[in-house]
């Protein structure tokens, strides 16, 4: 079953580009929410985390700061 | 024995590995990310042959060219020493410890940190050091610009785009960096430049509320309410791990035209070098220059 993924980015951040471009490749499907235009995402994602930096991801309640590669890899079994 | 080690994986180490690649060198890169500085750039409009590129996508080419060959690449691995004893060259990353008959040190630059109380606790709790990619969230609420160069007024000029109040906090005199953009920043009427000028403290509860500032000629203290601090002040090179390598009064580790450093087997390459210049170009360059000067060292052994 695919997992339910919400990646919190800006279009201006470049970890954000890859951590978006890493899931494509690994076949990866997830919902995109932009934080500079979307206040309400970004109030749910600083909510969630209690910080300010992009990208975040969040696959069904686990919380990953930054592009963790690792430890997307391992919350996602890829 | 492995031949190499290259330290980093930004246009330096990549461009090296690949003519290690091509040389069919027995070789391993070690680096804490991939792409380096340069996927962190905004448009990229001199890197011969592409007329525009961002730095992420840039990087990309840059790590789909290093994977085009079977490279064993150690990532998300920090090294913590390299050191020479007899002909062998020792690297002990976090994780683990490696040895080869060489090394290339292309460990780049990153972020100047302020030192100051709270600069650690409020790291992405409203500081940053990447206004290009945390500048969005601060849409509508006044923030800080630590900084007086290119980049401060960068991150001025983008901020002002999206409707904040600006304060840049400049240690100079006067403002650096590029005249039109200084004059852009310095004509608009939603930035106040504090010049001479430093911070003391970022302040706050669960985030950002605001910084202390002091004049350098008078001491006088005054509180900016802010609710974001960019800090923007340069860069220092990741020189630390190469503890018995001769470097300059910047922490940039000495090279000649060979890349050669004062250690014989320890070659270094790009930004963490005080070769004069800093660009993508230059460090890729530096780096392939480094790996046809190892090739014919080892040649020679």
């Amino acid at each position: 079953m695919a997992k339910n993924i919400k990646i919190y980015s800006t279009p201006t951040c470049p970890w954000c580009v890859r951590v978006k471009q890493f899931l494509k490749e690994n076949n990866v499907s997830f919902e995109d929410l932009d934080v500079s235009t979307n206040q309400a995402a970004a109030e749910e994602m600083i909510q969630k985390t209690g910080q300010m930096g992009v990208p975040v991801l969040d696959i069904e309640g686990e919380i990953i700061i930054g592009f963790d590669k690792d430890k997307i890899k391992a919350t996602l079994g890829i | 024995m492995l031949d190499l080690i290259i330290i980093g994986a930004g246009p330096a180490g990549i461009t090296a590995s690949v003519y290690a690649a091509r040389k069919k060198m027995n070789f391993l890169v070690i680096s804490k990310d991939i792409g380096g500085q340069a996927a962190w750039s905004g448009d990229i409009e001199n890197y011969t042959g592409y007329q525009f590129i961002s730095g992420p996508e840039l990087a990309q080419k840059f790590e789909e060219h290093m994977r085009k060959y079977s490279i064993a690449v150690k990532e998300s691995e920090e090294v913590a020493l390299v050191e020479k004893s007899d002909e062998v060259i020792k690297v002990v990353t976090l994780k683990s410890e490696y040895e080869a008959r060489s090394v290339i040190i292309a460990s780049g630059k990153r972020s100047r940190e302020l030192g100051i109380p709270g600069e650690k606790e409020f790291k992405n709790k409203g500081l940053t050091y990447c206004a290009t990619c945390d500048g969005p969230l601060f849409a509508g609420k006044d923030v800080a610009i630590i900084g007086g160069g290119n980049s401060a007024l960068d991150a001025a000029l983008q901020m002002i785009g999206i409707g904040t109040k600006v304060y840049i906090i400049n240690n100079m005199d006067i403002l650096g960096g590029d005249a039109v953009m200084r004059h852009k920043v310095e004509e608009n009427v939603k930035v106040k430049v504090f010049n001479k000028t430093q911070v003391t403290a970022v302040l706050g509860e669960k985030m950002v509320t605001g910084i202390r500032i002091q004049n350098r000629d008078n001491h006088a203290e005054e509180l900016v309410p802010v609710e974001g601090v960019f800090v923007e002040i340069g860069l220092e090179p990741n020189s630390e791990f190469a503890k018995g390598i001769a470097k300059n009064e910047h922490a940039e580790i000495k090279v000649n035209a060979y890349n050669e450093t004062n250690v014989t087997g320890i070659f270094a390459a790009g930004d963490v070098t005080d070769v004069p210049e800093k660009q993508i170009i230059i460090a890729a360059g530096e780096g392939s220059k480094a790996l046809l000067s190892v090739f014919r060292y080892l040649a020679k052994q």
